[in-house]
């Protein structure tokens, strides 16, 4: 937001990610409901109207509502099979919510005046760990000690191994970073970005290079949001079929 | 990434400061910058910058609020999807596709049907068709049959009238050549008596043989 305080420009960025009370003005403590709690229930509730209300019908001959939900359940649920294969399904329910909740939260972020809760490290690292969680979990609960084969790379020449092994162990423990900071990052620098050009549309001379270029920008960010949500999520599925089929 | 940015916004600022001609561009990314002159407009900000300074996704003591309601939010997302939407969704799917067999094996049944249905057609009509020749072959062959029977007949009948004929014939042959004999013996004897001889019967009876039987052969 840019106010022209005195024929001066200020810039602020940043201002859009600051975590406020929804009521007063006091300190947040941990059940403090703030605008990041306002946004994420809106979050859950824009996924479960498109979900469970645009299916109410279960029409066999679908309506557009219905179409979109059976577009996201399809795509999910092709996403697992194809990557991590039929047992990966079982973990269906999870993916799917990990991916409704990421897409809307982008989407919703991009509603003006909004409050994007995915461009907060610590709710991506939150939905980051969950998934490295989760995927180690399975990892050893399914495979036993089977699942460290997953550094021990036996393809690969015996002199080879132990480098490789180093260069496995360390890749998979940036996961869980490069996940949540990738979908963090790039709505903190889209939004940011979109500020800094509306800010210029208070100098009457760049006002429309400043528009078109928030225009241009906006486009841009809802492309973005999807194919964030879409790699976060194709990722989950590539790291639970690490967990499923440490071999391969 | 975010310093990148800051630094592009910078540049842009002080690229635009001529146009501005003199205007104060001010970038604030780290609210403990700007104090109490913005105070009034920006008291959260200014808040919050009492507690950290630096990016709000940096300031820590946010973070657990908003892990609790981030674990609140998904636990409860993921109860509904899986509960509700999720079911429903499969229900439906699967719906669908049953239809869509149903359909598809009704169809090939009807097909299924209609070869049948040309199949005892066709049958029907080969089944006639033989029945159509064999009624006439059967006719023909009565037919044949009572022909044959009247050309034997016929034949019969030919045969018996001709052996009758014959024995007809050969009767009025024996008869003629009796009668002849008598008549020659008869002549003979009224000949020799007329010549003044006494006629031998059994003289005269050699003679005409003997004549008939060159006569006759």
């Amino acid at each position: 937001m840019a106010t022209a305080t005195g024929g001066g420009l200020e810039f602020h960025p940043m201002d859009q990610f600051v975590v406020r009370p929804l009521f007063g003005d006091g300190a947040v403590a941990w059940y403090t409901p703030t605008n990041v709690t306002l946004w994420l229930f809106l979050t859950a509730l824009a996924a479960i109207a498109v979900l469970v209300l645009g299916t109410r019908g279960r029409a066999i001959v679908p309506n557009r509502a219905q179409s979109v939900a059976e577009l996201a359940y399809g795509l999910v649920y092709k996403m697992i099979e194809d990557i991590a294969g039929k047992d990966g399904l079982r973990y269906f329910p999870y993916v799917l919510t990990l991916f409704m909740f990421i897409v809307f939260a982008n989407l919703l972020g991009l509603v003006p005046m909004a409050f994007t809760v995915t461009s907060h490290i610590a709710v991506t690292g939150i939905l980051a760990m969950a998934v490295f969680l989760g995927v180690t979990i399975i990892g050893f609960v399914k495979n036993g000690a089977h699942f460290l084969d997953l550094f021990w790379i036996r393809s690969a020449p015996l002199a080879v191994r132990p480098i490789l092994a180093v260069i496995e162990v360390i890749s998979y423990f940036v996961r869980p970073l490069s996940l949540s900071i990738r979908l963090a990052g790039n709505m903190i620098a889209g939004h940011a970005v979109i500020k800094v050009f509306a800010g210029f549309a208070a100098i009457a001379a760049v006002a429309p290079v400043a528009i078109i270029a928030v225009v241009g920008m906006y486009a841009f960010e809802v492309l973005v949001a999807f194919v964030q949500a879409y790699v976060f999520t194709i990722l989950t599925c590539v790291y639970l079929k690490d967990a499923l089929h440490p071999s391969h | 990434m975010i310093s990148l940015l800051q630094g592009a916004a910078t540049t842009a600022a002080e690229t635009t400061e001529a146009p501005g001609a003199g205007d104060e561009i001010v970038i604030i990314t780290e609210s403990a910058t700007h104090g109490a002159e913005t105070h009034s407009v920006y008291g959260d900000a200014a808040h919050s910058a009492a507690e950290g300074a630096g990016l709000p996704q940096l300031d820590i003591t946010t973070f657990g609020n908003q892990i609790f309601w981030l674990v609140v939010t998904l636990v409860v997302l993921y109860l509904v999807l899986s509960r509700v939407a999720l079911p429903r969704i499969a229900a439906v799917l699967s719906d669908r596709q049953g239809a869509m067999t149903g359909d598809l094996m009704a169809a090939e049944e009807f097909k299924q049907r209609a070869r049948e249905a040309e199949a005892a057609y066709d049958k029907a009509l080969a089944e006639a068709r033989g029945e159509a020749q064999r009624i006439v072959a059967a006719n023909r062959a009565e037919i044949q049959a009572e022909l044959n029977n009247a050309i034997a007949r016929a034949d019969a009948e030919i045969a018996a009238r001709t052996a009758e004929s014959e024995t007809r014939i050969r009767e009025i042959r024996a008869t003629a050549e009796t009668d002849a004999r008598e008549v020659a013996q008869e002549v003979t004897a009224a000949l020799v008596a007329a010549f003044g001889g006494n006629a031998d019967n059994a003289a005269v009876t050699a003679a005409v043989d003997s004549r008939m039987k060159g006569a006759m052969q």
